[in-house]
């Protein structure tokens, strides 16, 4: 016994007892299989995230919905009051509370997805379980935060004068549509930051960039030349800014989602999910080696 | 050959290594200094495994001993799939469920929502999990803490709870690493009681322990790490003495 035997005395014995080799990256449908099986883990590891980040503080989970109310004040008195602009939104204060709210959903996918391997070490060190979970553990975290700020945000709409209607449905369709996207986009990053670390640092300037796109604080531009031409066609294609407007559609009367909005955010919806995903799932093996 | 007990987990020239991103390249000379500003940050790769193989049988419980850093703990990451191989191989008939010190559990949470969260992370489903929770709270035996979040726990409660949970599942392979250490008497005595309770079951169990006393008193046989190296592979009472020997 004290010798070892050869490595083709090993390999002929695995085969012999039908042993399958561990590790590696299984191929997409198992990996799908292994991942529908660990569901429930996925979506209590989301609902006890949600609940411990909440737990330290006096007011609890009134935060979810206090921070972005706030970040919208804040917004609302710099460009409402202090730099006033013909290019400000009929209804000002409820599509930046739209706005604002919307993103903080995208911004915290995109974060808190980059950090969902790294920030589970011990999880991943500890466990054997397709480690996709992880990122869809984020985007669900976030929906969850996401329903209180959609209640808060429809009494704001509500409270400048929006009616209520039947229009309000297509919040749905939209909010389903934008979870796709985020879940691509959490998936990405969650890989990316494994290549390169430093990412983490640039994430706070990515996320002001692609808010200042996105449309929040002014309407998008009518005339099309110039600066403000290529504003609109950023705004037209930015997907941050289309699943934002969609919402603007259904809850804000004077703000109709504007032509083609719903195919775009469709497309990108499907692409960045299904991107996303493969390439999550491409480097399966490398997140055990950190 | 035939009579021979079915093999669980076999280990075949296993190499491992890790990217570590740190400093640590001293500049030979003052002109390199740009070019050391470049590479200061370049990942290192260190090896902790260099060619291992053997092969565990059912119904064996086998010890792993060694000195600090020789490789026990990243060969039970290993032959549980957490840590990839990066040449060499890793057979094993089911997954292998690794416990270990730091095992996957939410400090900000109380007791019994880890209890939940552990059971379904090792691939249970709720019902399963409320069957068992009951055993489990009672295996652990920490009282009313089971109320409080994890972090008000002592290092011993926290171990028990952790090894109660992972010992709830009939795992065909189970990987203890240290986790025994932590406890006092009498939950060492239990938890030795359920490793060969889960060996009699025909499973095999795999335990790192700088205690040789408990290695040689649960494990007939132990294997040897030294410097990421298979040194010895026997009946535990021939490796412990040789090892003592080395040491001393």
């Amino acid at each position: 016994m004290s010798q070892p035997p050869s490595h083709a005395e090993l390999a002929a014995l695995a085969a012999r007892h039908n042993l399958p080799k561990l590790g590696g990256r299984p191929p997409l449908p198992d990996y799908l299989r292994e991942l529908w099986g660990r569901r429930f883990f996925c979506f209590e590891l989301a609902r006890a995230r949600f609940r411990s980040q909440n737990e330290q503080d006096r007011l609890g989970v009134a935060w979810i919905v206090l921070r972005p109310l706030i970040n919208a004040a804040v917004y609302g008195f710099i460009f409402g009051l202090l730099l006033p602009s013909r290019s400000r939104q009929e209804n000002f204060v409820a599509s930046l509370v739209v706005g604002v709210f919307i993103f903080q959903f995208f911004a915290a996918c995109l974060t808190d997805g980059a950090k969902s391997i790294t920030g589970n070490a011990g999880l991943v060190r500890s466990l054997h379980f397709p480690r996709a979970v992880l990122p869809l553990a984020t985007v669900i975290e976030q929906l969850l935060a996401l329903g209180p700020m959609v209640v808060v945000m429809l009494v704001v709409t509500l409270l400048t004068g929006e009616p209520v209607r039947l229009h309000w449905l297509h919040m749905v369709p939209a909010l389903a549509l934008m979870t796709l996207f985020c879940t691509g986009i959490a998936m990405m990053t969650a890989r990316i930051t494994i290549h390169i670390r430093d990412v983490t640092q640039l994430l706070p300037f990515i996320t002001r960039i692609v808010f200042y796109l996105s449309g929040i604080f002014y309407a998008t531009p009518k005339s099309t030349s110039g600066a403000q031409g290529a504003l609109a066609t950023v705004l037209e294609f930015n997907p941050v800014h289309i699943y934002i407007s969609l919402v603007r559609g259904a809850v804000i009367v004077g703000e109709p989602a504007p032509a083609g909005a719903w195919l775009l955010g469709t497309v990108f919806a499907v692409a960045f999910a299904v991107f996303g995903f493969v390439y999550f799932w491409a480097a399966e093996e490398r997140y055990g080696r950190e | 050959m035939s009579d021979e007990p079915r093999p669980t987990v076999i280990v075949d020239d296993l190499h491992v290594s890790y990217t570590v991103y740190a400093t640590g390249r001293p500049a030979r000379e003052a002109t390199k200094l740009l070019r050391r500003a470049t590479s200061m940050r370049r990942a290192r790769e260190v090896v902790a495994l260099r060619g291992i193989s053997f092969v565990a049988r059912e119904g064996e419980a086998i010890g792993v001993i060694g000195r600090n850093g020789s490789g026990k703990s990243t060969l039970l990451r290993a032959i549980a799939g957490l840590t990839p191989a990066k040449q060499g191989a890793v057979y094993a008939d089911s997954d292998p469920t690794l416990l270990g010190v730091n095992a996957a559990l939410i400090n900000e949470l109380s007791g019994e929502r880890n209890v939940v969260l552990g059971g379904l992370a090792l691939g249970m489903t709720p019902e399963q999990v409320r069957a068992k929770y009951d055993e489990i709270v009672d295996f652990a035996g920490i009282g009313e803490f089971i109320e409080l979040p994890m972090r008000t726990y002592s290092a011993g409660m926290g171990a028990r709870l952790r090894f109660a949970i992972a010992a709830s599942a009939t795992h065909r392979i189970l990987l203890v690493d240290e986790a025994l250490a932590v406890g006092d008497a009498d939950f060492q005595r239990r938890s030795e009681q359920r490793i060969n309770e889960l060996r009699d079951e025909a499973g095999t169990v795999f335990l790192v322990s700088h205690s040789l006393k408990v290695v040689q008193e649960t494990c007939q046989r132990t294997l040897w790490i030294d410097a990421g190296l298979l040194r010895m592979d026997g009946p535990s009472d021939e490796v412990i003495a040789a090892y003592n020997e080395s040491v001393k």
